[in-house]
């Protein structure tokens, strides 16, 4: 695993995986006394779906809050396109292009749909407030410019009947889908997914799948997910990681990863 | 049947986010305001400019500069009445000191020096939510009201330690002051808050409306979304509390003539509160509703009874709309949070699809 070098590789479907997006050096982060993750190090590579897996309580969801500025890690360095990140806001990380969906819904409840995806594109929006009070120009040049990205993210993600709906009174899996739209109306370089396919059944599962696979090869976006279903991760990743006890015990393409004897120690148990 | 929709197609996003996407709105809209510019004002009495129909302008754009702070940034306040109060002593020095000022221009900056008073009193939004910012605006409504009694330079040392509002003319006609004529009051007034409510319009709807829609519905993910939370609470602060000091310069300037401190008590705060609450948190139209429903009623339960020849004395009668209103408020608290705005869109579509059910 050193591949810091910009390097393209092909992959058999016919993707281009480009040169290293996001590199975690060594990261370290502890609650009080309690260490969350201990040094671990990976990078994401541009146009990859990269995986995060590993039992309850290994740390993922905290790692995937380090990447996205949540939280600052005590030791270690995150490389953001080639150069160390400092320390910084959640919002400023966002607007350095890494967008986000979260594993309990965090959708704004009182919005509508569009409403919801629009807002995804407020990093893209720049009008200054005294425009926006005056409506006719700039202001409603720019809401319908970026209305267009949202209608085209609404379109591919098909929900296009609900696009005027209040957020509060959409079922749980199309909810997801509306999360995974406001994320992508961004236009993200980066996209972290929080356990996409938490709670859903088996026929939302493929629809997500196919979503994120398809989000991938369309737009060519980056995607860092985090997932339990070992089923789906092992289909959709091109490498894994696995964590377990705020440790790395595997890193790899999903075959070598399920050969990985810490790896199935970890998910099999094992004799003490 | 007058209600329907179809036929009306959009073929542009432009014309699908207009105002007034159904064509009966907007018909319905210029109705209302060929009355409130020239039917009202050709019929009105002196009696209905100044119980009726300048108090709702006032009360419904005080409302709605608390809107945009609770109902749309989600930031609770109950300190409106002291920051109309900044407004309108701010109105009166500017007034007193540059006696040639212009009194629209003078309204206008006096809700600046407002808008820097809420910013100030807003800092705490960036730590502390929900009732405890609410005790913190409380404390701005203490100390405002404090700070009007006690800084005499603020009522340019007057004994009464009230502040009057002087004689003010614009254009060769008197609009301010004992000698101004109710109309011309009216229509000062209108007018300033028509435009203040096609700029809480555009700024709603758009991406400002957007970023404070987000901040109060879940902030950790509107931050994690790339919104700076202390720049959108501190614009709602800033844009509300510019609102509710144009609203205070108005109330004082247009309606009252005068004022004394204890005019901008918290009891001030609670009626705005209340009227952002009846009519709709997180709307514009709710704003009107409400300020009609809490200045109408009064009047109404004072002639109503009296047409009927039925006799109530003036003291049951503002004990029953005191009951009346508090009612309202359990009510709408319980059954319809979103206020009479909401019963609108309820009724608006079911008219839509009327007479089939859905």
């Amino acid at each position: 695993m050193t591949t810091t070098a910009p390097e393209t590789t092909t992959t058999a479907d016919g993707r281009t995986i480009g040169p290293v997006v996001m590199e975690m050096k060594n990261i370290t982060l502890r609650f009080g006394g309690v260490a969350a993750i201990t040094d671990i190090s990976f990078d994401i590579r541009e146009g990859e779906i990269r995986a995060i897996i590993g039992p309850n309580g290994a740390g993922k969801s905290s790692m995937l809050n380090v990447i996205s500025g949540f939280y600052t890690p005590q030791e270690g360095e995150v490389w953001y396109k080639g150069a160390p990140r400092p320390p910084m806001k959640p919002y400023e990380v966002a607007r350095q292009g890494i967008a986000r969906t979260f594993q309990n819904i965090a959708l704004f409840e009182g919005m509508t749909v569009l409403d919801n995806v629009m807002t995804g594109r407020l990093t893209h929006m720049h009008t200054p407030i005294w425009r926006q009070a005056i409506w006719k120009g700039r202001a409603e040049q720019e809401e319908i410019a970026n209305r267009e990205v949202c209608e085209k993210v609404i379109d591919f993600l098909e929900i296009q009947h609900i696009r005027k709906t209040p957020v509060a009174r959409l079922p749980y899996g199309l909810k997801k889908r509306v999360e995974l739209a406001r994320a992508l109306a961004a236009e993200p370089s980066l996209l972290l997914l929080d356990e996409p396919m938490a709670g859903m059944n088996v026929e939302e599962k493929e629809d997500m799948s196919r979503f994120i696979l398809d989000v991938n090869d369309e737009f060519g976006t980056t995607i860092a997910l985090i997932e339990h279903d070992m089923g789906v991760v092992m289909d959709l990743s091109d490498r894994v990681v696995v964590m377990d006890y705020g440790k790395k015990i595997g890193d790899g393409t999903p075959d070598e990863v399920r050969n990985n004897q810490d790896v199935i120690d970890a998910y099999l148990g094992v004799e003490h | 049947m007058l209600y329907r929709t179809s036929g009306q197609f959009k073929t542009t996003y432009k014309a699908d986010q207009a105002l007034f996407p159904v064509r009966q709105d907007a018909i319905l809209l210029g109705f209302i305001l060929i009355l409130a510019w020239a039917v009202f004002p050709l019929m009105a009495s002196e009696f209905t400019f100044q119980a009726l129909l300048i108090p709702v302008l006032v009360y419904a754009l005080a409302a709605m500069g608390l809107n945009i702070l609770t109902g749309y940034a989600g930031q609770l306040s109950l300190g409106t009445a002291a920051f109309m109060g900044v407004g309108a002593y701010a109105c009166y020095k500017l007034i007193t000191i540059f006696p040639g000022m212009n009194i629209v221009v003078a309204i206008l900056l006096s809700g600046v020096f407002s808008a820097g008073v809420g910013v100030l009193f807003g800092l705490p939004s960036l730590r502390i939510k929900g009732f405890y910012l609410a005790i913190a605006t409380l404390a701005a409504q203490f100390f405002l009201v404090w700070t009007f009694e006690e800084w005499a330079w603020l009522y340019n040392y007057n004994a009464s330690g009230a502040i009057q509002v002087p004689n003010v003319e614009m254009f060769g006609t008197m609009v301010a002051g004992p000698l101004a004529t109710s109309t011309t009051q009216y229509y000062l007034v209108l007018a300033i808050v028509t435009v203040m409510t096609i700029v809480c319009i555009n700024l709603t709807r758009g991406t400002q409306g957007r970023t404070w829609k987000a901040t109060r519905d879940m902030d950790i993910a509107a931050e994690l979304i790339g919104i700076n939370l202390l720049k959108s609470k501190l614009t709602a602060f800033a844009v509300s509390s510019y609102i509710v000091g144009v609203a205070g310069a108005l109330f004082v300037f247009m309606w009252r003539g005068a004022a004394e401190p204890n005019l901008f008590s918290i009891s001030l705060s609670f009626r705005i509160l209340f009227i952002a609450i009846i009519g709709g948190l997180g709307s514009i139209l709710g704003n009107y509703l409400g300020a009609i429903l809490i200045v109408a009623l009064p009047v109404v339960l004072n002639t109503l009874p009296h047409t009927l020849g039925i006799e109530i004395s003036s003291a049951t009668v503002e004990h029953l709309n005191i009951m009346i209103v508090g009612a309202l408020i359990v009510f709408f608290l319980i059954i319809e949070p979103h206020g009479l705005a909401r019963l609108w869109a309820l009724i608006r579509e079911k008219l839509i699809i009327w007479p089939f059910p859905h």
